[in-house]
């Protein structure tokens, strides 16, 4: 109960930044809303629709994952701020658990994806990317999903860093090259054997396949674009979630008294 | 007067934990920092009894914040055993750290966020209060206390302002006051008053004095401020990581500073002045002025007795901040070696000229 609460305390100290930062919420968004409204649309209306894939509907699921993902994540790898301003010394001399502290950070930065998440969801609709409202209620929960799964990864990346500035370094060459390898709006169909290799091992596949699974099924009659079926992808993103999430914790409590 | 929300007389003793364990005791603590070629903690030990005022007091990088993150639990040592009030702090780390509270070094408060939410924040995260999304929400009981809190640190509807619009000395009594919800056994402060005015760091010491008064608390402090030091029940010196001196403020004084009778006479009664106070017993080496490890009752003796008659007449009494400096002077010229507790005298006669004597101290004959 007493973690429980810790739990949200922490999580809730999140949220509360984010409202208060509004000049963030618009940064956060400025980069996603930019693919959706322009690359979409611009794709879609140089290609057509290849084989019938609404490529503006690929991107927008695309970015709609890969945002959500990778916004959880940042901020999860945010405790290391935390511990240069060393707010985090307050929270680790306290008695809970450091895996509710990790546990709690996760949770927040899932949160506050969220309202990213909406946004994004807004313009897509109102650009008519086609939706439902049932499609919509039913991304909701895989969005979560996928925003703890990012909070994960970070915890992963966080373990092995030490500082702000590496965080910074490291991001270009573990973000950044997900975007094409998870297929965010490139196609992953006949990639060469060693794009293919990697593109597997990219965690944010899985993320992204999952939500287009997701998608497409509330699209009847439209091709689904998704590259695996909703099972495998669903199993990949909770069993890489509870890895990435312990295995992180773990490394990091360690390292963290083990200086 | 009244602390209202600061805590009482410490809860009785846990269960486990003996009744009259000291409320720190620390034995041969050792730390090397990763890839460190030389000890941060070189094998420390020192007993702080309960309600006590202890000083950790050395020099930059002596190695005193490192002691504190160990026996605050957020930090492995190497090698050595330390106990907060009779629990272990790497077997019982989370039972430890129930028990303690800190004052960091760098300000540990949310910046974004309002005293009030920082006091809540601190408060849930010690299993003192339900978590609940708002002020509102939260207990009466809690709302009392934080409305208490208010008066005590001076501010009223100020606690619903962010941290960031904070006065540097307001952030740290809210800090100190956060630190002291969950009654902690031992309050551990490190370098509290560090870029602090100094009508600022004189309310911070009125308001710990009293915390210390009316709640019983121990406290644990690290400065390298001297004058901070001299009203502790015990002083541990510490250098390179090594204790090099400890005892109240009064026996380092005594052990550590010798006070000296510096006399001379003209230049043609100087050999008559050496052989009086040869038959005094006090070797009077040089051509003048003489040194004399003569200090109290002994002065006006000595001065009687001597009928040569004197150019000069000076007495030296050096403060805690001479013997402070010598230490730490001494043991940057040990370097690595060990045996830094010898006898202090000789740096005290080394540097005999009376420059260094206080001027109020010093009468010309």
């Amino acid at each position: 109960m007493r973690e429980l609460s810790a739990i949200l305390a922490i999580a809730h100290r999140d949220l509360t930044k984010l409202l208060r930062d509004r000049a963030r919420i618009l940064g956060d968004l400025a980069f996603p809303l930019i693919l959706v409204a322009f690359l979409g649309p611009a794709l879609k209306a140089g290609f057509g629709s290849p084989g019938g894939l609404d490529l503006q509907a690929y991107v927008f699921t695309g970015v709609l994952a890969q945002t959500v993902w990778q916004s959880a994540a940042i901020g999860v790898i945010s405790l290391i701020a935390d511990r240069e301003e060393d707010f985090s010394q307050e929270i680790f001399v306290s008695p809970i658990s450091r895996y509710s502290i990790i546990a709690g950070k996760i949770l927040g930065e899932s949160v506050v994806a969220l309202p990213q998440a909406l946004a994004i969801l807004a313009l897509g609709w109102v650009l008519g990317v086609p939706m439902t409202l049932a499609g919509v209620l039913a991304l909701l929960p895989v969005i979560l999903l996928i925003a703890l799964f990012g909070g994960a990864f970070g915890v992963l990346v966080l373990s092995n860093l030490s500082s702000q500035r590496a965080a910074n370094q490291v991001f270009t060459f573990i973000m950044l090259p997900q975007f094409f390898l998870a297929g965010v709006f490139n196609p992953l169909q006949g990639l060469p054997g060693y794009l293919d290799v990697l593109s597997r091992i990219a965690p944010l596949r899985y993320a992204v396949d999952l939500l287009r699974n997701t998608y497409s099924a509330f699209q009847p009659g439209s091709t689904p674009i998704a590259v695996a079926d909703a099972g495998f992808n669903l199993v990949a993103v909770g069993a890489l979630l509870v890895i990435f999430g312990g295995l992180g914790t773990w490394i990091f409590v360690r390292a963290e008294r083990n200086r | 007067m009244t602390l209202g929300p600061v805590p009482g007389p410490s809860d009785p003793a846990p269960a486990g934990a003996p009744p009259s364990a000291p409320a720190i005791s620390v034995q041969g603590l050792v730390k090397r920092y990763r890839k460190a070629t030389r000890n941060a903690v070189d094998g420390i030990s020192f007993e702080v009894g309960t309600g006590a005022f202890f000083v950790l007091l050395g020099p930059n990088g002596a190695g005193k914040t490192t002691t504190i993150s160990i026996l605050t639990t957020t930090l492995s040592p190497t090698g050595g055993r330390a106990l907060i009030g009779g629990r272990d702090i790497v077997a019982e780390a989370s039972a430890v750290r129930r028990e303690v509270g800190i004052i960091f070094q760098k300000p540990s408060l949310d910046q974004n966020l309002t005293g009030e939410e920082n006091v809540r924040f601190h408060a849930v995260l010690y299993g003192l209060y339900p978590w609940a999304p708002s002020w509102r929400l939260m207990p009466a009981a809690y709302r009392t206390q934080v409305e208490e809190l208010a008066g005590l640190l001076g501010v009223g509807e100020e606690i619903f302002a962010p941290v960031r619009t904070y006065s540097g000395g307001m952030r740290r009594k809210l800090e100190i006051v956060r630190s002291l919800l969950h009654r902690p056994r031992v309050l551990f402060l490190d370098e509290p008053t560090a870029g602090l005015d100094a009508p600022t760091r004189r309310t911070l010491w009125d308001y710990l004095a009293r915390v210390r008064r009316e709640s019983g608390t121990t406290v644990f402090l690290t400065t390298h401020y001297l004058e901070e030091a001299e009203g502790a029940d015990h002083v541990c010196v510490i250098d390179h990581g090594r204790v090099v001196a400890a005892g109240s403020p009064a026996q380092l004084k005594a052990e550590l500073t010798h006070e000296t009778l510096i006399v001379d006479a003209a230049a043609a009664d100087r050999a008559a002045l050496r052989a009086e106070l040869a038959g005094l017993g006090l070797a009077a080496d040089g051509d003048g002025p003489f040194t004399l490890p003569v200090g109290g009752d002994r002065t006006h003796a000595v001065l009687r007795s001597i009928s040569t008659p004197l150019t000069l007449v000076r007495t030296s009494a050096p403060t805690l901040e001479d013997a402070y400096l010598q230490i730490v002077g001494r043991s940057a010229a040990d370097g690595e070696e060990e045996g830094a507790g010898g006898e202090a005298s000789e740096g005290a006669a080394g540097h005999s000229d009376g420059a260094s004597s206080t001027p109020e101290d010093s009468v010309r004959a």
